[in-house]
């Protein structure tokens, strides 16, 4: 066990936590913010996406050596004062899920992708979220989720 | 058709080992108050009878044993649904509160939905096949109409005027003339009623449905993009351990020994042990996972088979004491009909065993207040569970309670109670609260899978198209569906029980997918072999104006016999129907002339179930039906040998992705003078075949096996 500080949604937290230890795991069970998701431990199914630093990452995957002191927003972060993110209004507004256990990570993933690519192409938008199951099979009205989103964050 | 239905019922309750409710116990109704307070209380009855009175108040009275479900109308007017159906994504939650809302004349916000409790609902076999809008829904409008009745009954005396002079809106009762107006609330604090339904309440006609029959987002989809809904597996109680338990090294082995004292060195871990289950519990779930990597067993596996003989051995090791035919043969007219025909054809299809692999695994937290336990768990049968922990820990049945959050899906998968006895084995050991989530690898190893199968299949078939002889015989995958829909006077069709290898279980459809994708395959190979065109030839055979009006439908949106299929193009046609609806589809596949890459450029399905409830959710059900018809079409696939599974990753167990995303054009056949039946599985049914008739269209290469290209490629 070692202390760490991981800085989740603009707030610190201080962790008695071993460093090998997947993000994931403490989110969910030492911070207690299970809005992210365990769905295969490996990386494949994006469950977990929460952003690092703006970016998209798997968090199953990372240590939390590796994540300390990094700016890491979960899906509770996204909100503002009761105003839902634009890429979650948009997941909302296309009832974009069944179970929606994949959700979190869906509209994670996506925010990240639109950080870094505002204007992602049709193809783009496939192979990006591909990485991101959808056991539902709720992918029609994802890839129009996705585009709404854009428009939404295009529109601030 | 409500006795196949009610067959069909059985036949699943059979499948599931749950044939009855061996016990009826007395509801404990102080708790129930507790929960909602005084008001009106109405009970749907599973089987609808006279009308019973059960007196004012809320005093000691018999309650009938085939309850189904309540609502409550609270004194403030809160509006309180309770069944023991549970959501897991096919969005019951949001078309069961349509309905009710539609016969009390209230929006559909009003509604409250307690679902999956075992405390405070009434006993339920489980939501599978597809039951919960053909049964829950009209118990539960009965209930609805009933009530608003007994609302108005009570206003009219009151105002002494008739119940039919007024009018209900919006959560009251107004009189028109007098221009007074009672809520709901007001009325049921006068009534404070319990009222047992029903005999003739009058539902709402489908055709006249406001609320009900429009399309409805998720009625709490709010906290799903928020996060704030807690599945199961996300569920915390105070001072919760997190538990693990060690998985033997193969099915059916036997444990030679173990050694778990370096476990147990471990800070904050204990290990529990009973017989040979052994798990450990650790204050966080991090230190749970390193105990239980320490604990060092030894293992006799069994030698037992493997995918490379599944086939041989399924067809080798009937169970003969299960065997059943669907009808009476007549085995020397069959011949001679065989005989009659033009040509002949016999074909074996084969189905390797998939998974489920809904994405939040196997979850429960079990806690123990002296003799009591609570259970939060993902199930598809909360009742089941409840009993098999009764069973697990000898309890009375009255101390066990399960609780349902709605899940991260099931599909058929979650019916069995494992991870719930393994948390409360867990719970009881340690003393504290337990958290058990599987992994993945323990989800697509020890949960069970959707059965393989072996199906043969002899037809005869006339120049001009008529089949007059039909064989089918289905080893271990299942009888769902196994019947045609086709006119043929002789019929041979049986399914063969088989000591199954592997544990299997439900799975959305049952054999429905693997039946209709033989069925609906050899269709083709006859059509082909009469040189017809397949649409006709299925036509041609077909009386059943439903199956007909879906066929059409399909072809209509798709755009069939427009185009003929090419060597890098083909297309394909297929339907059926089950449990109460009809499904088609066509299916564009093309195939890379270089690689042999097959990918689905485009399926057109049309669906229809009766009266449409909730487009908004049936659209979703019927596209994710598709999607994942395609995984079980192409890719997926159980790999194993000798007891244990080979591929128990997603990296290693291929589903569908968003890259595997054809075009998908719905059509929704609403019939509006039909009652609504179920949706969640037959949309399943239609792809596997059309993509294998269009993949023949193009290739000339007919796949007579499930997956058809686990390698994404089809041979030349």
């Amino acid at each position: 066990m070692s202390a760490l500080t991981l800085i989740v949604n603009g707030t610190e937290h201080r962790i008695d936590a071993p460093p090998e230890e997947s993000l994931l795991s403490a989110l969910r069970t030492r911070l207690n913010l299970t809005g992210t998701k365990y769905g295969c431990g490996e990386g494949e199914c994006g469950a977990c996406t929460v952003l690092i630093d703006g970016r998209p990452v798997r968090s199953c995957r990372r240590k939390l050596a590796e994540a300390a002191g990094k700016k890491i927003t979960t899906i509770e972060g996204l909100e503002q004062d009761g105003k839902l993110h634009p890429v979650q209004a948009a997941f909302l507004a296309q009832d974009a899920f069944q179970c929606g256990y994949c959700t979190s990570g869906m509209i994670m993933f996506t925010t990240g992708l639109l950080n870094m690519n505002p204007h992602p192409s049709d193809e783009q938008i496939v192979s990006y979220m591909s990485g991101n199951l959808c056991r539902c099979g709720t992918y029609p009205r994802i890839v129009a989720a996705v585009k709404q989103a854009a428009q939404n964050m295009r529109k601030g | 058709m409500t006795t196949h239905v009610d067959n069909d019922l059985l036949l699943e309750l059979k499948q599931h080992q749950v044939d009855a409710k061996l016990h009826w116990f007395e509801l404990d109704r102080r708790d129930f108050l507790k929960v909602l307070g005084g008001g009106l209380l109405v009970g749907a009855l599973v089987r609808p009878v006279e009308a019973q009175e059960s007196g004012r108040g809320f005093g000691g009275h018999e309650l009938p044993q085939e309850l189904s479900a309540w609502l409550h109308i609270s004194e403030e007017g809160q509006i309180t649904v309770l069944t023991g159906k549970v959501e897991i994504g096919q969005n019951i939650r949001t078309s069961l509160a349509q309905q009710v809302a539609e016969e009390l004349r209230v929006p559909m916000e009003s509604i409250g939905m307690v679902m999956g409790d075992t405390k405070l609902t009434p006993w339920d076999a489980g939501t599978f096949g597809s039951r919960s809008t053909p049964t829950m829904a009209p118990q539960l409008r009965a209930a609805a109409a009933t009530a608003r009745e007994l609302l108005l009954a009570s206003a009219a005396a009151e105002w002494k005027v008739q119940p039919a002079s007024l009018s209900t809106n919006d959560g009251k009762v107004t009189n028109p003339a007098g221009r007074e107006s009672l809520s709901y609330g007001q009325i049921a604090k006068k009534l404070q009623q319990v009222k047992i339904v029903i005999a003739q309440a009058k539902l709402t006609p489908t055709a006249d449905w406001k609320v009900a029959g429009k399309p409805a987002p998720k009625v709490d989809g709010r906290d799903f993009v928020t996060g704030k809904h807690q599945y199961p597996s996300d569920i915390s109680r105070p001072g919760m351990l997190y538990g693990k338990v060690l998985r033997p090294a193969g099915f059916k082995a036997t444990l030679v020994s173990v050694e778990t004292s370096e476990a147990e060195k471990q800070a904050g871990v204990k290990v529990v042990r009973d017989g040979e289950f052994i798990g450990v519990t650790a204050p966080d779930a991090w230190s749970a996972e390193q105990a239980i990597a320490v604990v060092r067993a030894k293992w006799d596996v069994p030698e037992q088979p493997s995918n490379a003989n599944l086939f041989e051995y399924l067809k080798s090791n009937l169970d003969t004491s299960r065997e059943r035919s669907e009808q009476p043969v007549d085995l020397d007219a069959f011949k001679k009909a065989l005989s009659s025909a033009d040509a002949k054809l016999e074909q074996t299809y084969t189905v390797e065993y998939i998974a489920h692999c809904p994405l939040e695994p196997r979850a429960a937290v079990a806690e123990w207040d002296g003799d009591s336990l609570t259970v939060w768990t993902g199930t598809q049968r909360p009742f089941g569970v409840h009993d098999e922990l009764v069973e697990a820990f000898r309890m009375p049945p009255d101390k066990v309670r399960v609780i349902m959050p709605a899940m991260g899906s099931g599909y058929g998968g979650k019916h069995s109670g494992e991870c719930a006895i393994e948390a409360a084995r867990l719970a009881k050991g340690a003393g504290k609260p337990v958290k058990v989530v599987w992994t993945r690898e323990e989800e697509l190893t020890w949960a069970y899978f959707r059965p393989a199968g072996v199906i043969e299949a002899r037809s005869g078939v006339m120049r001009d198209g008529r089949i007059v002889a039909w064989e089918f015989h289905n080893y271990n995958s299942g009888s769902s569906g196994i019947a045609t829909p086709y006119n043929i006077h002789q019929l041979n069709i049986q399914y063969h029980p088989v000591k199954s290898p592997l544990r299997q279980g439900s799975y959305r459809g049952l054999a429905a997918t693997a039946n209709h994708f033989v069925r609906e395959s050899f269709m083709d190979e006859l059509a082909h072999e009469v040189k017809m065109e397949p649409l006709q030839f299925r036509l041609k055979n077909l009386t059943d104006e439903r199956l007909k009006a879906v066929l059409d439908a399909a072809a209509d949106k798709f755009g069939w016999g427009k185009e003929k299929s090419t060597a890098e193009r083909g297309f394909g046609i297929a339907g059926g129907y089950e449990k109460g609806s009809y499904v088609a589809a066509c299916a564009e596949v093309a195939i890379d002339p270089k690689t042999r890459k097959v990918r689905i450029v485009r399926v057109a399905q049309a669906f229809e179930c009766g009266a449409v409830v909730n487009p908004n959710g049936l659209r979703n059900q019927v596209e994710g039906a598709v999607v994942q018809g395609i995984g079980g079409a192409l890719f997926e696939q159980v790999k194993f040998a000798n007891g244990r599974i080979l591929n128990a990753h997603f990296s290693e167990y291929r589903l569908p992705r968003l890259s595997d995303l054809p075009q998908i054009d719905v059509v929704l056949v609403d019939r509006k003078d039909l009652a609504a039946a179920g949706a969640g599985e037959t949309p399943i049914m239609g792809i596997a075949p059309a993509v294998g008739n269009a993949i023949f269209a193009a290739s000339g290469v007919r796949l007579r096996k499930l997956p058809m290209a686990p390698e994404g490629v089809v041979g030349a």
